[in-house]
């Protein structure tokens, strides 16, 4: 079986030794001890384990840790520099967009994928590319508000 | 306000009846001593429950105490030499941010700023017994308590501070984390006043507290207390809990409800270096170093399972009213009646009865069950995600049979519960696990291990008879609920004649709390019979709940609903549809109005909904818009489309691509309207809310359609296949 020695996390190298098969969501939670990509459905349903891949929103539950092994990986303890908050993890808490929080770290690198090729979008357009992620505490009104308004502060702080 | 004075003959709060709520074996008593040696130094404020000797020692309220505490202690307050302030409470955080409204109540009453205070929560040998975090009880009674706690702590600095100046306590004012002596232009820190100090005091349940009108911390949208930590990934669920040498464990599930094992070769697995394989009765479950170790272990275990023959949701609604349980008391039913039915089904005017089926459905918290366990000697410690802690340590104690006083459960704020976790499973099987292996061990469910071994909302059946007089006043009303529970099932319509009644029955699936639990199933046959009964009478929906409602506070909030909907509009586009419903649960009243557009195809489209709600004083404007929006958007799944379908002990849909929960593209408008009733007690809000949204959805799509759906869900494949097929 092939195995994988290294990966790319967050800017960071880190030596693992895994079988190329095993799902990367399972590599970053259990040997890297990154845990705040989530476990959720296990078959990409619920966007709970999302994560950067070349800053493409993808579903770490079901990609093959051997597929991503040189690629530079974004978990959300990734997305800020430490101690500080990227400006949609702001809009989430200035929305108070999250009950539970355990669908925030997916909902927050989905939007951040999202603004990164649309960096205006509008609430239907939002609602359209957030759809394969799940809030079971129903948030998805302080969701949307919340991108937007991550959107306008990424929009100023580019200007 | 009522005039009709129907007693209700149900108590106030019902307790999740499928759930074992028993007192537990022993309360946590520490002495005197032991408190300040677990806490430290300071002043620690013990809340009593129903503590009548304290009132009558001190003929004050407060006492202080000796050498023991009260039996019934509730919550405590610890005010440390560093001036930190720590709150002790058994309540648990899964979402509903009772963390952050308990944060604000203590800063309301201590004058503290919030973020000096912590809460330390669900832990069993930290806090206090508490029965569950569950019934919408933390507002109206953890908050009380621990706002008295902290209005004592707040005397006894003031009385420590005069001391401290040897002055008069007259002038002495609490503010921003000080005693402030005015008049002398000076003033201390609570730490200054609490250093060297071993001061503990009982209060008793007539402490004084701010009123609602005086609220400069309450009443305000105070943030998520700890919402950074969820934002950045930093929080710990238990599915993130890590201990040194920490195995993960997995069951190798039944093939079916009810299976017995028959055999087990388990040989290849237990070659597997690292690997602990272990049997118990039927209980089979392995544990290794790592998660893809463990599955691979349980994929090499060969079982044989032998299951009974078992029923299908095909004729599920066939088999509840076909299996009732008689009998009386909590496992019986129950019912009242008033006036007389026999005489009101001779002379009602008008009169329509209908039946109403509601659907298994699944609580599918995002968070699946999980536990990490770990013994020392024959102690064992737990962590995991339920909303009843000293439940599950009930439960750990009684599988082990251990004194509970050698178990301690645990609570990190959990990835939502939904009423769905109040059993400690993934907690007993870790546990079995790591007693086996000698090591903790973690386990964490997958999502068809939640859909299949957790518990569901109950189905259910209820059979509505209404009869009317000629002016449209309802003279009868005959309820019947079958499984589903007794929660809102009395009507708050004034009705001189009733006869209603709950009838338990052999579920085929194992059931349990839901989010507003039976209150939904209820409202919706209720509120859909409503409207019906208002069409035969061709009365306006609402003209004809007013008419026949006497309660102000229901009143008020229709009125509201009503007003912000803009209710009464004609239709401006076909399949274009408005519907209203509304009720009373928990100490909350609510109204909600929907508007709907059905497609030619059938598919149904929730537009617009306004909710008006009125839960007494507000706590916390945003959390409680939040509460209701959530309730709003989890309500669409149970009303339109989420069904859990089983044959022969089997759950045939449990994975999110087959059990469609709501999403983006389910999203209506939503606007809420608070009915901020500063005069009243604040009640607990995370579950009413949700009750009016499928009534209001159903009558929207009879005001569009004319077509009546008396099925819960109501449109899993838009309604015209509903109806062609039912």
């Amino acid at each position: 079986m092939a195995r994988v020695t290294q990966l790319q996390v967050n800017g960071r190298a880190y030596a693992v030794d895994v079988d190329a098969a095993t799902s990367l969501l399972s590599i970053l939670r259990d040997h890297v001890d990154l845990t705040g990509a989530k476990y959720g459905c296990g078959e990409g349903q619920c966007g709970a384990c999302t994560v950067l891949i070349d800053g493409l929103p993808r579903r770490s539950c079901i990609t093959q840790v051997g597929a991503v092994a040189n690629k530079p990986i974004t978990t959300i303890e990734g997305l800020a520099p430490s101690g500080g908050l990227h400006p949609l993890q702001q809009a989430f808490l200035d929305a108070d967009a999250l009950q539970c929080g355990y669908c925030s770290s997916g909902m927050i690198l989905t939007a951040v994928a999202l603004l990164k090729t649309n960096p205006d979008p509008t609430e239907q357009e939002i609602a359209r590319f957030m759809n394969g992620n799940v809030c079971r505490c129903g948030t998805y009104l302080r969701i949307i508000s919340a991108i937007r308004q991550g959107a306008k502060m990424l929009k100023e702080a580019r200007s | 306000m009522n005039s009709t004075p129907v007693v209700s003959p149900y108590p106030e709060f019902e307790p999740e009846r499928y759930e074992i709520t028993s007192s537990p074996a022993h309360r946590f008593q520490p002495n005197r001593r032991e408190f300040f040696k677990l806490l430290g130094g300071g002043i620690v404020v013990v809340c009593a429950l129903n503590d009548t000797s304290a009132v009558q020692e001190s003929g004050g309220g407060r006492r202080t105490f000796s050498e023991s505490l009260p039996q019934e202690v509730s919550a405590w307050l610890h005010i440390g030499e560093e001036g930190a302030v720590t709150v002790y409470t058994g309540k648990v955080e899964v979402g509903q941010n009772t963390r952050t409204a308990l944060t604000q109540a203590v800063a309301e009453e201590l004058r503290v700023p919030s973020n000096l205070i912590r809460m330390v929560m669900g832990d069993t040998d930290l806090t206090p017994f508490d029965m569950g975090t569950f019934g919408s009880r933390s507002t109206p009674v953890m908050s009380p308590q621990l706002r008295r706690a902290a209005a004592a702590a707040r005397e006894m600095l003031i009385d420590l501070a005069t001391k401290h100046w040897n002055v008069e306590r007259a002038g002495l004012v609490a503010a921003g984390g000080k005693i402030i002596d005015e008049a002398r232009q000076r003033s201390a820190e609570y730490a200054e006043l609490v250093k060297g100090q071993k001061v503990a005091r009982t209060i008793a349940a007539d402490q004084p507290l701010t009123p609602a009108s005086g609220w400069k911390v309450m009443a305000q949208s105070l943030p998520k207390v700890n919402g950074r930590d969820f934002v950045t990934g930093r929080h710990r669920y238990t599915s993130d809990l890590k201990l040194p040498n920490m195995l993960y464990g997995k069951v190798l599930r039944p093939s079916a409800f009810g299976a017995t094992l028959t055999s087990l070769d388990a040989s290849e697995a237990k070659t597997m270096p690292g690997v602990t394989v272990i049997r118990d009765g039927d209980f089979v479950g392995v544990a290794a170093p790592s998660p893809e170790l463990t599955a691979r272990a349980v994929a090499l275990l060969r079982a044989e399972w032998k299951s009974p023959p078992q029923s299908s949701g095909r004729q599920l609604f066939e088999d509840l009213k076909r299996n009732v349980v008689e009998g009386k008391g909590r496992e019986g039913g129950f019912g009242h009646s008033v006036g007389s039915m026999d005489r009101i089904r001779a002379e009602a005017t008008d009169q329509l009865q209908a039946t109403y089926n509601v659907a298994y459905i699944a609580h599918t918290p995002l968070e699946p069950r999980a536990a990490v366990a770990e013994w020392k000697d024959d102690k064992l410690a737990v962590w995991t995600g339920t909303q009843r802690p000293f439940g599950v340590r009930s439960e750990l104690a009684q599988v082990f049979r251990l004194p509970e006083d050698h178990v301690r459960v645990q609570v990190p704020d959990t990835g939502s519960g939904c009423g769905g976790k109040h059993t400690g499973e993934a907690a007993v099987e870790a546990a079995r696990l790591a007693r086996a292996a000698g090591r903790p061990v973690k386990l964490v469910w997958t999502r068809e291990e939640e859909f299949t071994w957790a518990y569901f909302r109950p189905a259910g059946v209820i059979d509505v008879a209404g009869y009317l007089g000629h002016d449209g006043t309802i003279t009868g009303w005959e309820f019947h609920n079958y499984n589903s529970g007794g929660a809102a099932i009395g009507t708050p319509y004034d009705i001189p004649n009733q006869h209603i009644q709950f009838h338990p029955a052999q579920s085929p699936l194992r059931q349990g709390s839901y989010r507003a639990l039976a209150a939904t199933a209820n409202h919706f046959a209720r509120e859909s019979h409503m409207d019906d009964l208002a069409r035969l009478v061709k009365m306006d929906p609402l003209e004809f709940r007013l008419k026949n409602l006497k309660d102000a506070r229901l009143r008020s909030v229709f009125e509201a609903a009503a007003q912000k909907f803009g209710w009464g509009r004609a239709r401006t586009s076909k399949g274009q549809g408005f519907g209203i419903a509304g009720g009373i649960e928990k100490g909350g009243h609510v109204a909600t109005c929907a508007q709907v557009s059905v497609a030619d195809a059938g598919k149904v489209q929730i537009v617009r909904v306004v909710t008006a709600f009125d839960c007494g004083a507000v706590v916390n404007p945003e959390h409680l818009r939040n509460q209701i929006e959530g309730a709003t958007v989890m309500g669409i799944g149970g009303a339109l489309f989420e069904a859990i379908a089983f044959e022969d002990g089997r759950i045939l849909n449990g994975r999110f691509s087959s059990y469609r929960v709501p999403r983006f593209s389910d999203l209506p408008s939503i606007e809420v309207v608070l009915v901020d009733r500063q005069d009243q007690p604040s009640a607990g809000a995370g579950e009413t809310p949700m009750v009016g949204l499928a009534p209001a959805v159903g009558n929207a799509v009879f005001d569009a359609t004319g077509v009546r759906l008396r099925s819960l869900p109501m449109a899993p494949n838009g309604i015209k296949q509903q109806v062609a097929s039912g």
